[in-house]
């Protein structure tokens, strides 16, 4: 039976944090760990889950958790896996949590080794589009035009230049056993796919988009709605890369509108209509290729 | 087992480890003061579904008698439970 609130796991494992209030990435963490239960050792890097859940002697975690490097979180998931089983422990989680930027930019290189390796670890980066933990910079997966402060928005430049790293697909191109995107606003999609990577062996990568209240300019009640919102405009997908093929697993019969989204995040609020019309047009083009290339 | 505040909190060196591994969930404050609304649960309307539950950000609904209670030592008020609740069971009031 396919997990769900009622049946999911009451204990807490992420607890009395310091994260903003309606933050989204406390929110994964928090979900994931209660899929994985107990017995799970999970690294967080320099990052948000870091700073909000180790303020000494204030400890969040109520399973094992230990900092690593902002660089380090895939091989230290590494040595954590090999040390448990050298000393016998079979019954086991290792599981890191970093940000996009730990991810996507600082954390690549391990990642791509421990994945090369295909060492058994699940590794979740939580994507709210910055570097949030250190007061809004860019990131690799920052969206393009999103205003952060290291891509302001001025008269001729409006925010970030870039579009968003596919980063999924870049870990998916290693030929791993098991990547998959998720969003916190489909948070039984989520918990599934954690259910799921739990029971594969070798490396397992989940990409969670989770929104950030004080870096996107959004309520604080309406992180879930944005990350909803995020995969029904279609600037977000929900897939899966499993046995060499991409599997599509959420395909809107229409998206809602682009605009509507952006225009309700302050970190948006600069973009022109044209801003807002090259935005679809690479949707449109993202989609073209979903359709193509995934089941 | 649900994590909660610990009524010994180490004030000085000499209770506080040498080491940086301490005893995991040790939670020595709380995040009430974050909080300018307070969610309330009306239990008559509560129907358990427990969407609030599944996602608040910091984990402090839990279930109680059948329906849904609020550990107010650590809601930061972010209202996400009151967005989630189809039954219209949690509203939000000022703190005073």
């Amino acid at each position: 039976m396919a997990i769900n609130a009622q049946t999911l796991n009451e204990t807490e494992f992420f607890y009395g944090h310091k994260a903003c209030a309606g933050c989204g990435g406390s929110l994964a963490v928090r979900i994931a760990l209660k899929v994985l239960g107990e017995n799970t050792f999970a690294v967080l890097p320099a990052g948000c889950m870091s700073a909000v859940g180790f303020n000494f002697p204030q400890l969040c975690f109520s399973n094992n958790a230990i900092i690593s490097t902002f660089a380090g979180t895939a091989s230290m998931l590494t040595g954590i896996e090999a040390g448990l089983r050298a000393q016998g422990v079979t019954d086991f989680h290792a599981v890191g949590f970093a940000g996009d930027g730990g991810t996507a930019d600082i954390g690549l290189q391990a990642l791509s080794g421990a994945i090369d390796r295909n060492d058994d670890i699940l590794y979740i980066c939580y994507d709210n589009e910055a570097y949030m933990n250190t007061g809004i910079q860019k990131s690799s997966l920052t969206p393009f035009g999103a205003r952060t402060t290291t891509t302001p928005a001025g008269k001729n430049i409006r925010g970030n230049l870039r579009p968003k790293k596919n980063l999924f697909e870049i870990v998916a191109a290693h030929g791993i056993p098991y990547a998959a995107t998720a969003s916190v606003g489909y948070l039984n999609d989520f918990m599934r796919k954690i259910e799921k990577a739990k029971q594969i062996k070798g490396t397992k990568y989940i990409h969670i988009l989770a929104p950030c209240p004080t870096g996107w300019g959004i309520q604080t009640d309406e992180t879930i709605d944005v990350a909803k919102e995020v995969v029904d405009c279609g600037l977000w997908y929900l897939a899966e890369y499993e046995n060499g093929s991409f599997i599509l697993n959420h395909d809107p019969k229409e998206f809602t509108s682009i605009e509507k989204y952006l225009r309700k995040q302050s970190r948006f609020k600069h973009l022109t209509d044209k801003d807002i019309q090259t935005i679809q047009n690479s949707r449109d083009a993202k989609w073209e290729y979903i359709h193509r290339n995934f089941k | 087992m649900k994590p909660f505040l610990r009524e010994k909190v180490p004030t000085s060196f000499d209770e506080i480890p040498d080491t940086t591994s301490y005893e995991a969930g040790y939670l020595v404050t709380k995040n009430a003061g974050w909080r300018s609304v307070r969610p309330i649960v009306d239990t008559e309307k509560c129907i358990s579904c427990l969407r609030c539950y599944l996602h608040c950000p910091d984990g402090v609904i839990f279930r109680q008698d059948g329906k849904v209670a609020v550990d107010y030592d650590f809601c930061k008020g972010c209202g996400i439970c009151k967005k989630m609740c189809k039954s219209g069971a949690i509203r939000m009031e000022a703190e005073k």
